[in-house]
């Protein structure tokens, strides 16, 4: 075990498998000679050489494209895109390209690749740094979505997406890379993509979120209890597949459900998961669904971000009229 | 451009191949047109959705397919049936595929053609990928990918020809440049003199090459094969070639372009010049074109059999076909339509 960050468990997950799989390379802008612009893949390229670790000429599309091209002949390559808001050239790739080719091709060659990216705001970023549009990407047949919030579990899902039959978009909130410290195990393990994990246990309220609110959801559940309010609190941790069956079971023990996410609220993950409660919980519920999200605007730029991003008050008085409702 | 068989079949001072691999080509180009008109004629019959003919193509394909080794990798499109099936890919799946049938897309094993690419220029870069796997695994396969001349406007071209050129990846890329894409002249598609030369930009080699002409595409692609395959890296082959037909059949080449033009490269006919060749040299005769084609279009109608024998799918098979393992997402729809 050590104590790491989210950061340095994603650092020590991706030597593990250059270390175990040799089928595992690493490609993307900027990520050898200086370990990647948040400094994920330090040292990885001194350690297992310039065949492993790739920097590759600033092309996102040729990133994953070629990427995709390896996976096909049975390589299993990691591809790291700086920032949510820079992966819009490679959607193409991944859209048409990437979540199709099993299809395509009745299962003969399949893309076993990962698409690692930073995402999310509440860092004070330029424009285009702060995106989360995770929902665009979940909506893609083929492919599956992860988002860790914990450094072991960072580890684990990791490790589990590289050893994936089928690609995965692994996204790595920006704001908890270097926010939480966690004991982390050293050994090789992986951490199941689909299942939910329940981060607290409750009976009055069930708090769903994922990613780097996962840390204000903590929080408010933290301030209800002190107001003698049990809150359970879900970590989906895989965004596609979403896992409907653990959404409901929380939400037919708690009878209220706020789903908490930053990106902005039409048509956001927040959404789905309300639908599945409707659809499979409804008799249950005590009180409507509630959503706490960004606002529908482009993410702001730093003067506004408190503006933006949920707080804790605003889950509180959320979850507080759920519970009154 | 090299030309090594002028449309009246005469030879300049050399030929790459032998007399007998010539009267194979030939063979294959017949095969391959029986196949297109087949084709067609099945998409007028409403056998086949919607359907992109090569005709005037097969020199650039045959000639092309003919340079490589049954490992190695093609990432081609939707008018490469020629070139996929001289690499491997049978013409039963290819004409699955038209039929409108995901199981057309399934190569068999150990034949490694991609499913034809139906979105323009995405594919060339997995040809990239693909040889570069294999590069650095120190395998001496390589991968050929070909596109059409409006591909090289996309910006995944670009970046295709960039990662293959500074990774020295074992690529081909092989331009068929048959005057059009869809309505829209190559002379407008860039002003580039020619298609080849852009090559110079990425570091790597472009040549230039009459499409039409069998034995001169064989030449330049198997040089091309030969370097990549010693680690020389991508080269980019252009091979000016034409359309004779429409972009698909839902295409009406009247509104777009001259018919004379049409008739002026009918005279440059890729099968033609080496039927001529063939009879000076005395490999041909009437009786072995009659043998050719009668043969061809039984291998073309038993293919066709086989297509249209395969199964309905069925809607598990449409839910199945997208993981691995079926996703929870998946069982439950899977339940949903009862299964």
């Amino acid at each position: 075990m050590s104590e790491l960050t989210l950061a340095q468990s994603l650092n020590g997950a991706l030597a593990t498998a250059l270390e175990s799989d040799e089928r595992v390379v690493l490609l993307g802008e900027d990520i050898g000679r200086t370990g990647g612009v948040f400094r994920i893949t330090d040292g990885l390229r001194d350690k297992y050489g310039e065949d492993r670790v790739f920097d590759t000429p600033v092309a996102e599309s040729g990133i994953v494209g070629a990427a995709f091209g390896m996976a096909i002949a049975g390589m299993h390559p990691v591809a790291e895109l700086q920032f949510l808001g820079f992966s819009y050239p490679a959607y193409d790739q991944i859209i048409n390209h990437v979540a199709r080719i099993r299809n395509r091709s009745n299962h003969r060659f399949t893309a076993p690749l990962v698409i690692r990216v930073p995402f999310g705001g509440g860092i004070g970023a330029a424009e285009h740094h702060s995106e989360s549009t995770e929902a665009i990407y979940a909506h893609i047949p083929g492919l599956k979505v992860v988002v860790p919030s914990t450094p072991s579990d960072a580890r684990g899902l990791l490790l589990a997406a590289i050893e994936d039959p089928d690609p995965v978009l692994f996204l790595e909130p920006i704001r908890l890379y270097r926010a939480v410290k966690e004991e982390v195990p050293d050994s090789y393990y992986t951490t199941e993509i689909g299942p939910l994990r329940v981060e607290r246990e409750g009976e009055d309220i069930t708090v769903v979120s994922w990613g780097a609110m996962m840390k204000e959801a903590r929080a408010a559940a933290a301030r209800l209890e002190e107001s003698g309010v049990s809150v359970e609190v879900l970590d989906l941790r895989t965004l596609s597949p979403i896992d409907a069956d653990g959404i409901v079971r929380s939400a037919t023990k708690t009878g209220r459900v706020v789903v908490v996410h930053e990106a902005p609220r039409t048509a956001g993950m927040g959404a789905e998961v309300a639908a599945i409660v409707q659809e499979r919980a409804l008799y249950s519920l005590t009180a409507p669904v509630r959503r706490v999200t960004g606002w529908d605007t482009v993410f702001p730029l730093k003067r506004s971000e408190g503006h933006y991003l949920p707080t804790v008050d605003r889950i509180v008085q959320v979850a507080q009229e759920t519970l009154e409702a | 451009m090299l030309t090594l068989i002028s449309p009246d079949g005469t030879v300049g001072d050399r030929l790459p191949i032998t007399l007998e691999e010539m009267r194979r080509l030939y063979s294959d180009m017949v095969e391959a047109r029986t196949y297109d008109h087949k084709c067609m004629a099945m998409q007028r019959q409403g056998r086949l959705a919607t359907y992109a003919p090569f005709e005037g193509q097969e020199a650039a394909q045959i000639g092309a397919a003919a340079t490589l080794r049954p490992d190695d990798w093609v990432a081609a499109t939707y008018r490469d049936a020629a070139l996929m099936w001289r690499a491997g890919y049978p013409w039963s799946l290819l004409v699955a595929g038209r039929t409108g049938d995901e199981r057309g897309g399934q190569a068999p094993d150990g034949v490694n053609v991609l499913p034809p690419s139906i979105t323009v220029g995405g594919h060339m870069i997995h040809a990239v990928g693909l040889a570069w796997a294999e590069a650095l695994r120190g395998s001496d396969r390589v991968a050929l990918t070909s596109f059409g001349d409006g591909a090289t406007s996309e910006g995944d071209f670009h970046e295709a020809m960039n990662f293959a050129a500074v990774f020295n990846t074992p690529t081909v890329f092989l331009c068929q440049n048959n005057g059009f894409a869809i309505s829209y002249p190559r002379a407008e598609q860039t002003r580039s003199e020619s298609i080849a030369m852009k090559a110079e930009g990425y570091g790597m080699p472009g040549v230039l090459v009459d499409g039409n002409d069998v034995a001169a595409v064989f030449e330049v692609v198997r040089e091309a094969v030969t370097r990549a395959r010693r680690g020389g890296g991508p080269t980019l082959i252009e091979a000016v070639t034409y359309r004779l037909g429409p972009h698909t059949t839902a295409d009406d080449p009247n509104r777009y372009r001259d018919e004379d033009d049409a008739v002026e490269w009918r005279e440059k006919d890729p099968l033609e010049r080496v039927r001529l060749l063939l009879e000076r040299a005395g490999g041909w005769t009437p009786e072995w074109q009659t043998d050719l084609e009668t043969r061809a279009a039984d291998v073309i109608e038993e293919a066709v059999a086989m297509a249209e024998a395969l199964p309905q799918p069925t809607a598990e098979e449409m839910l199945l076909r997208m993981y691995e393992q079926p996703t929870s997402s998946i069982e439950s729809q899977l339940r949903e339509i009862g299964s």
